[in-house]
């Protein structure tokens, strides 16, 4: 081993013959501002950085909820086809805010899942589970086309063909006071089981549902994935 | 034929001859300030003379010179040709759209309940020239997208991005993103059908990404869903956060292109590093 160019130095202060060294001292003061001196640098850096940053980010965490829109009264909806209704997806902002869904009645014969006080009326979204353009129902042929990409989805909401990745998002609806209500937005798969709603794009059968988890924007409905 | 060769013309000549050593009081006085062979400065001359001295007395404090000299007159290589132009060009398009765009912003409001639409139909059809700076901006954006993809054909082509130049091209790829998404933040801005549709799909194009896509949708809008905020998100992503982090970097690139130089056309042929062989004289 090549011995060292330079004779290597005592780590105590007292060793290296510094003025004012004292016994068992390591640090040198130089040293001890410098550390000081940056320390308190990214403490002031950090004091405008981080609540700059809790800004920016903190919508991705606050929970945003809607509360249940009146629709109608239940003679309005017929169960062999569907209403087009309004309601209002992100208040404030006028037209921007609103969006179209679809409305019948329960059809037992058709909608299979079992009856709650949630699913009395089938309420479907507009927003094509593709990249979120507006399909539309064409009765003619009971299905819903989106003129973006093409997608095809019957009259359940289920994809007949087309790039989209899972059915069309629902909307829960009750009856209040003799008041057709919609409320929260929830997803499904294949199957027509629920989930916590996804954005447009999102699979959600298969592995789909754990690679495009629920946000925290969106709150996790009791019993969903 | 071939024409004579002609001698060199003597005219001014001067034989450089050494300048005898004078004591100072015997040398011929310096003229007054303020004239110029012996006759008072034209106010032209009085005018440069004082550009001239400003520009010193910046220069005194600063040494600016020397910096500009470094950064502008440099060693350019044979076959330097036009297609080395599309870097500057695309910084101008970057230049063009800076500049309209802080004009625009004086007239444009983001208020996702209609003002952001009204006011650039304002801009459009009662501001002064308002149509021709907003036409500028709008298809100035197209033009430094083209240009940028082309100044990357040139740079990959002429293989421009080697040693020791690779550290520009990434800087530049990184150029090449930002301007992508100041691209899909400005598309919002105008408030109309198509840019709202476009930003709900593009938004939902990045929710696809597994894992985290569905955070940066939330991020993005600001929320679950396109909302109040989301058009002064974008605003503020477009005209504050990407032009001072696109300047910055074209700074950077400058640098390095000034530190290492251009490089030559490869059809031209590298100069071999071995010594040339000279026949000794006899």
């Amino acid at each position: 081993m090549a011995p060292a160019r330079r004779p290597t130095k005592s780590k105590y202060t007292l060793d290296r013959g510094i003025p004012g060294a004292f016994e068992g001292e390591t640090v040198t003061r130089r040293r001890f501002m410098t550390g000081t001196v940056h320390g308190a640098g990214m403490l002031m850096a950090a004091g405008f950085t981080i609540p700059a940053l809790g800004f920016a980010l903190g919508p991705v965490f606050k929970n945003v909820t809607l509360g249940w829109q009146t629709v109608g009264v239940p003679d309005d909806f017929p169960d062999n086809n569907y209403v087009p209704i309004v309601i209002v997806t992100s208040p404030g902002i006028g037209e921007a805010g609103k969006s179209t869904i679809y409305m019948r009645k329960r059809d037992p014969s058709v909608d299979k899942q079992p009856l709650t006080q949630y699913n009395r009326w089938v309420a479907i979204t507009s927003r094509c589970s593709h990249l979120g353009c507006s399909v539309l129902w064409v009765e003619a042929s009971e299905r819903f086309i989106c003129p973006c990409h093409g997608s095809v989805f019957d009259a359940e909401g289920v994809r007949v063909s087309g790039p989209a990745p899972r059915p069309l998002d629902r909307f829960y609806t009750r009856l209040l006071n003799g008041l057709v209500q919609v409320g929260p937005r929830y997803s499904v798969n294949t199957e027509l089981r629920a989930f916590s709603p996804r954005d447009p794009g999102e699979p959600l059968d298969g592995l789909g549902q754990y690679l495009y988890p629920s946000r925290p924007t969106v709150r996790k409905l009791p019993g969903h994935v | 034929m071939s024409p004579k060769p002609r001698a060199p013309k003597r005219r001014g000549f001067k034989l450089p001859l050494p300048v005898p050593p004078v004591p100072p009081n015997l040398l011929p006085p310096p003229p007054p300030p303020g004239t110029q062979r012996g006759r008072p400065h034209t106010p032209l001359e009085h005018a440069a003379e004082a550009g001239k001295s400003a520009v010193d007395w910046i220069d005194e404090r600063t040494s600016l010179s020397g910096a500009a000299r470094w950064a502008m007159f440099r060693k350019v290589p044979k076959g330097t040709n036009w297609f080395y132009t599309l870097g500057s060009a695309t910084m101008f398009a970057f230049l063009s759209q800076a500049v309209t765009g802080v004009f625009l912003a004086m007239y444009y409001r983001p208020d996702a309940s209609g003002g952001a639409y009204e006011s650039i139909r304002y801009i459009s059809t009662s501001v002064f020239l308002g149509n021709f700076v907003r036409g500028m901006h709008r298809w100035g954006a197209t033009v430094m997208v083209v240009l940028v993809f082309l100044h990357m054909a040139r740079t990959f082509v002429f293989g421009a991005y080697k040693y020791p130049r690779e550290l520009n091209w990434v800087i530049g790829v990184v150029l090449l993103i930002l301007t992508m998404v100041m691209g899909f933040t400005g598309y919002l801005l105008p408030f109309d059908e198509r840019s709202y549709w476009a930003t709900v799909v593009g938004v939902n194009i990045n929710g696809t990404g597994p894992i985290i896509g569905p955070y940066l949708s939330d991020f993005l809008r600001g929320g679950p869903e396109f909302n109040a905020t989301t058009l002064s998100r974008f605003y503020a992503i477009h005209m504050l956060i990407l032009p001072g982090a696109i300047a910055a970097l074209i700074g950077a690139h400058l640098y390095l292109v000034m530190k290492l130089g251009t490089s030559a056309p490869p059809w031209l042929k590298a100069k071999s590093d071995e010594p040339e062989l000279i026949e000794e004289a006899a």
